[in-house]
This record gives C-alpha cells, sequence and structure tokens, in this order.
C-alpha cells in the first residue's frame, strides 16, 4: 500500500507525520513533499518504507541519513541495580575512595607543612605581594561582619543569661557568662565560622578555576610551585588575621554584653569592668585565641586543597567549593571539642 | 536573490575602542562564506553581533528577515531556532553528557517525547561523526576534536538553515582538520545549509568555502572566490593570500 505525503516533513510537524505513518503503508511517496530535514528524513527511514519520487536534493539528503543512521538505538546509561553485590561493591568502592581521599588529603597537609618549613628557613622565598594582599581580603576586609557578628552575640548573651539568672536573683553574674563563653569558645568559634564561610569557598574557587584554565599546570611547567605560590600565602594570611579577627568579635561581643547589660539590668561600664576583673582573666582570652591559629590552618588548607581537586567542568567547581565549606566549618567544630577537651584536663 | 543575512552600516564599540566601523556584508542562501581578518579584528565580535549575543553601537543586521538588533525576545526566539552556532571549543553544557547535549535544543524548544529526542540526537551524534559510545560521556571526557564534533551535533541539532561556525578547525591536527571541512560540506550540500565561517585555516578557506570576506580597517575590505583574493590589491590580503602557508595550502588545494 502507498501513502502519499504531501506538505513539509520537518523537525516541527514529527509528530503529525508520525501518526501520518503508523498506517502499515509499505511504500511512501515523496512527490509532494515541499521541505524534508534531517528529522524527517530520519522517521521516514526509521519507518522501513520503501521511499520513492524523491528529488535530487532529498534523495542526497535521504542517503547521509541512512549511511548514518545509528546502530540499533543502545541502550543509555546502566541503571542502578541494588542487588546485594551492587550495594556491597557501591559501599567498597566509597570507603575506598573515603580512604584513598583522606591520603591524599593528608598528604597535601604534609607538603603545605613542608613547604612552610622551608619557607621559614628562606624567608625570602615568601611572596610578601600575595601574602598581604590575602591579609587584605581575608581579614580586612572581614572587620566589619566579624564586629557586627561579635557584637550580636554579645547582645543575645546579655538577653538569655539575664532572664535565667533573674530567677536567682544573679543578675550581676551575667557579665561572667559573657566573658567566659565569649572570649573562651564563642568569640572565636564564630569568628572561624565565617571566616570558613568566606574565605574558604573563596580559595576553593579561585584555585578551582586556576586548575580548570591549566593555570596550575603552566606553573609546574615553568618550574614554579603552586602550593608555595598559592596556597602558603593564603594560609599564612589567615593564621595572621585569624587572630586578630578573633580578638575583635571577642571585644565587640563584651561591649554588646556591656551595652544590653546596662540596658537591661541597669549594670553601669564601671560595675562591669569591675565584675570582668575579679572573674576572668588574660587567661581566658589567651585560651580563646590559642585556638585561632589551628582554626586558620583548617581553613586556608581545607579551601586550598578541595581547589586543587577541582575537575575540569563547572558541575566540580560548584561541588567542591560548597564541600570545602562545610568541611572546614565541621572540622572547626571537631577541633574545638577536642581542644575544649584538653583544655579541662589541663585545668586552665 | 534576496541575502539570507545582510548587515548594514555596523559600528560596534567596546569604550573607546572601535571595533567595526560602517561595516556591511551579505550573505546568500546556500553559500559557504568564509570570514578572514587578522588576530583582533573582531571576526568572532561580528559573528556574536549577527546571533545577537552583542548589541552593536548602530547599524542593521538582518537574519531571514529578523532584524536582529530590534527583534523583541519572542521574535529572536523564533529566529534562534532557524540558525545553530558552533563555539570555538564546543561549549558544551559540563553537567549533561554528549547526548543529552545534543537532545537539550530539541527538549526545550519542541514537545517531542524523550525517547525520540534521544533516538535524534543519536542520529546527529553520528552524522557528525563520533562514535556511538561517545554519546554517554560527559564534555570534560573528550578531546578537544570530539568537543567539536558534539558542538557542531548541538548546532544541527534543529536542523537550522544557517549554519554559524567559529574556528571549526582550530585546535586540531590536520587529519582531523580536513575530516571536520569534509564533514561541513557534505553536511552543507546535504541539509542545503548557509554557513558563516570564521576561520584561520586557509586549508579549510580553499576547501569549504564559496566566498571569502576579508575584514580589516574595521570593515569588511573585501569579498568574493579564493580566486578573485589572488588578485586583491591590498598589502595585508596578499601577504595573507601569499605567504608560505597559503603557498603550501594552494599547492595542496591545486593537487
Amino acid at each position: 500500500m502507498t501513502l502519499r505525503l504531501v506538505g513539509p516533513v520537518t523537525l516541527a510537524n514529527l509528530i503529525e507525520t508520525r501518526a501520518q505513518l503508523s498506517g502499515r503503508a509499505n511504500v511512501i511517496d515523496l512527490a509532494g513533499v515541499t521541505a524534508l530535514d534531517t528529522a524527517g528524513a530520519w522517521l521516514l527511514i526509521s519507518s522501513r518504507a520503501k521511499l520513492t519520487g524523491a528529488s535530487t536534493a532529498q534523495a542526497v539528503l535521504l542517503a547521509t541519513v541512512t549511511a548514518a543512521m545509528p546502530a540499533a538505538s543502545t541502550p543509555g546509561k546502566r541503571p542502578k541495580s541494588w542487588s546485594l553485590t551492587a550495594v556491597l561493591e557501591d559501599l567498597g568502592r566509597r570507603v575506598t575512595a573515603a580512604g584513598v581521599g583522606l591520603l591524599d588529603a593528608i598528604g597535601f597537609f604534609g607538603e603545605v607543612v613542608a613547604k612552610l618549613a622551608n619557607t621559614a628557613l628562606h624567608p625570602s622565598r615568601l611572596r610578601l605581594t600575595a601574602l598581604v594582599s590575602h591579609m587584605y581580603q581575608a581579614g580586612l576586609a572581614a572587620v566589619p561582619i566579624v564586629a557586627l557578628m561579635g557584637f550580636m552575640i554579645g547582645i543575645v548573651l546579655a538577653f538569655q543569661g539575664e532572664s535565667q539568672l533573674r530567677q536567682f536573683g544573679a543578675e550581676v553574674f551575667v557579665v561572667d557568662l559573657i566573658a567566659i563563653s565569649i572570649l573562651r569558645e564563642l568569640g572565636i568559634l564564630l569568628t572561624a565560622v565565617i571566616v570558613a564561610g568566606r574565605s574558604a569557598s573563596a580559595y576553593t574557587a579561585s584555585i578551582g578555576s586556576m586548575k580548570m584554565r591549566e593555570e596550575i599546570d603552566a606553573m609546574r611547567t615553568l618550574g614554579l610551585d603552586p602550593v608555595e605560590l598559592l596556597v602558603l600565602p593564603r594560609v599564612l594570611a589567615l593564621v595572621i588575621l585569624l587572630p586578630i579577627l578573633g580578638f575583635i568579635a571577642s571585644s565587640a561581643g563584651l561591649v554588646g554584653g556591656g551595652l544590653m547589660a546596662w540596658i537591661q539590668l541597669g549594670i553601669t561600664p564601671g560595675m562591669f569592668r569591675t565584675q570582668l576583673l575579679t572573674n576572668t582573666g588574660v587567661s581566658d582570652l589567651l585560651v580563646g585565641l590559642s585556638k585561632a591559629p589551628v582554626f586558620a590552618v583548617i581553613i586556608g588548607v581545607v579551601g586550598c586543597y578541595q581547589g586543587m581537586q577541582v575537575k575540569g567542568d563547572a558541575e566540580s567547581l560548584g561541588s567542591r567549593t560548597s564541600r570545602s565549606v562545610v568541611l572546614a566549618i565541621f572540622l572547626v567544630i571537631v577541633v574545638d571539642a577536642a581542644f575544649s577537651i584538653f583544655f579541662a584536663i589541663l585545668g586552665v | 536573490m534576496e541575502p539570507i543575512i545582510s548587515v548594514r552600516g555596523l559600528t560596534t564599540r567596546f569604550g573607546t575602542t572601535v571595533v567595526h566601523k560602517d561595516l556591511a556584508l551579505d550573505v546568500t542562501r546556500g553559500e559557504v562564506l568564509g570570514v578572514v581578518g587578522a588576530s583582533g579584528s573582531g571576526k568572532s565580535v561580528l559573528l556574536r553581533t549577527i546571533v545577537g549575543l552583542l548589541k552593536p553601537s548602530a547599524g542593521q543586521i538582518t537574519v531571514l528577515g529578523t532584524d536582529v538588533v530590534t527583534a523583541g525576545t519572542a521574535e529572536l526566539y523564533a529566529v534562534q531556532s532557524r540558525w545553530g552556532v558552533m563555539f570555538q571549543d564546543g561549549a558544551l553544557f559540563s553537567s549533561l553528557t554528549v547526548r543529552e547535549n545534543v537532545a537539550a535544543p530539541m527538549r526545550e524548544r519542541l514537545g517531542i517525547d524523550p525517547a525520540t529526542c534521544a533516538a535524534l540526537a543519536d542520529l546527529r551524534i553520528s552524522m557528525v561523526g563520533l562514535a556511538p559510545s561517545a554519546a554517554d560521556l560527559f564534555p570534560s571526557q573528550l578531546s578537544g576534536g570530539m568537543r567539536k564534533r558534539a558542538g557542531l551535533a548541538r548546532a544541527l541539532a534543529l536542523d537550522p538553515e544557517i549554519l554559524f561556525l567559529d574556528e571549526p578547525t582550530a585546535g586540531l591536527d590536520p587529519i582531523g582538520a580536513s575530516e571536520f571541512d569534509a564533514l561541513i560540506i557534505a553536511l552543507q550540500k546535504a541539509l542545503g545549509l548557509t554557513v558563516f565561517l570564521v576561520t584561520h585555516d586557509l586549508d579549510t578557506l580553499h576547501a569549504t568555502c564559496d566566498r571569502i570576506a576579508v575584514l580589516a580597517e574595521k570593515r569588511v575590505l573585501v569579498t568574493g572566490t579564493m580566486a578573485d583574493m589572488q588578485r586583491v590589491d591590498d598589502a595585508w590580503v596578499h601577504a595573507y593570500f601569499h605567504g608560505p602557508r597559503a603557498h603550501a595550502a594552494h599547492m595542496e588545494g591545486a593537487r
């Protein structure tokens, strides 16, 4: 039976044409076809009918498409199997990948430490311009947000402390609550969280895009060491500035707490100062700030390491950047917990 | 015959740098036009302006009867499905496989079921000479030549009337490049395409182009066939078409 097609047979009316072809025609007459494109040709050829009446140009097109017809459509990606062996295999792969990743990260950390030691021995190798630029971006530019955050935390602590301590008539100890929690813990911890969000992501994105554009490979071929050039200035900038940012956050926290205590409880700045001096000492601030360099190394190394792991596509840059922030914050909190236990045992 | 692309009085400026000044160019239906010029003469800028990615400072650009400079979103959307653009490095979407990349324009533009989209994508992939196994790979897993072919497959996805190619053979080895030239000619013949080709490659010019437009001094200096180019009395054109590389290409073309 012969089917006469009339009008265009193109991508735009593929669905209508297919409906016409659904009858079991074994000869298709193309004499009335006004326009034919590759999609139309594909449809005609896959109908397996005999094609007649094609113009010269249409015949060329049909021949081209016939030559290019893919062998019986290959199934796409293998669907994920949920059999026990497949699940075990998947688990095994993940565990091995995690193990390899951990070793790799430790290796990278070791490399950074070794280069740091080398730079300490040869200070002239330190890239001072890069260091100062990163100190500005990661440090000075973060001062407003960090100070505001500290101030707010002070206010929150004063509010919460007041409503609890009032029940015991011990409102004046709000000062101790604010001072101890901010100086020992919150000031530096929250500063580290903010810096992790700001700088770890920035480091991953900038190093990652350099990796994508083969800049890192270019450095290696020139005999330049990417760790020395890119990682050390960034990590060092954080090590120098995180304690300062922590100090600023803590001071702002005391100011915020003191202000709220004054407004809410009538504790004058003078009383605040006296209470502060009797029960807290410089050691509390030092306990807090001593954690800062460790947090700085974690943030810097995680950010740079994740940047170095970026592969060629934009997707991996995005996933590495978010992973770097989550991992940096997570590790900072884990290490902070370890510090708390350590200081408790030492009795500091 | 009515030109399919017509550019009149085009002026493009970036800040104080003038890239094109009062540029005019016509492309007729069914021809392969090669655009050549020194690096930085604004070949790619011209291509990007014609497809509406850059807004010119002045001038009129008509493609398939639509003025792309003043066209509204809907008009531009309609004309966009009648041309395909292949960017220099393929510009594939990195989160999609090759098949999904090629199927993307069909999936977004036409209400075709996914199975047909995938089958048509496989046809395009095979037409540009990629192995079927490449369809499931991601762009980052492809070599430069494969990325270009995949980019061409995506440009062909909507069965366009005009194909814009930006440096299609740059970075390919000579065998890959001449295969690519042959592919463009074969597709152009079979599909009756109009091809707007920006290139530096003299072999490609010899092999594929019906007409050549030379971009210099901020305008189209001269247009004509390869034979016309040999007779143009301009220092740059002469150096371009009579340089040592030109002779090698010409010898090959004559053989």
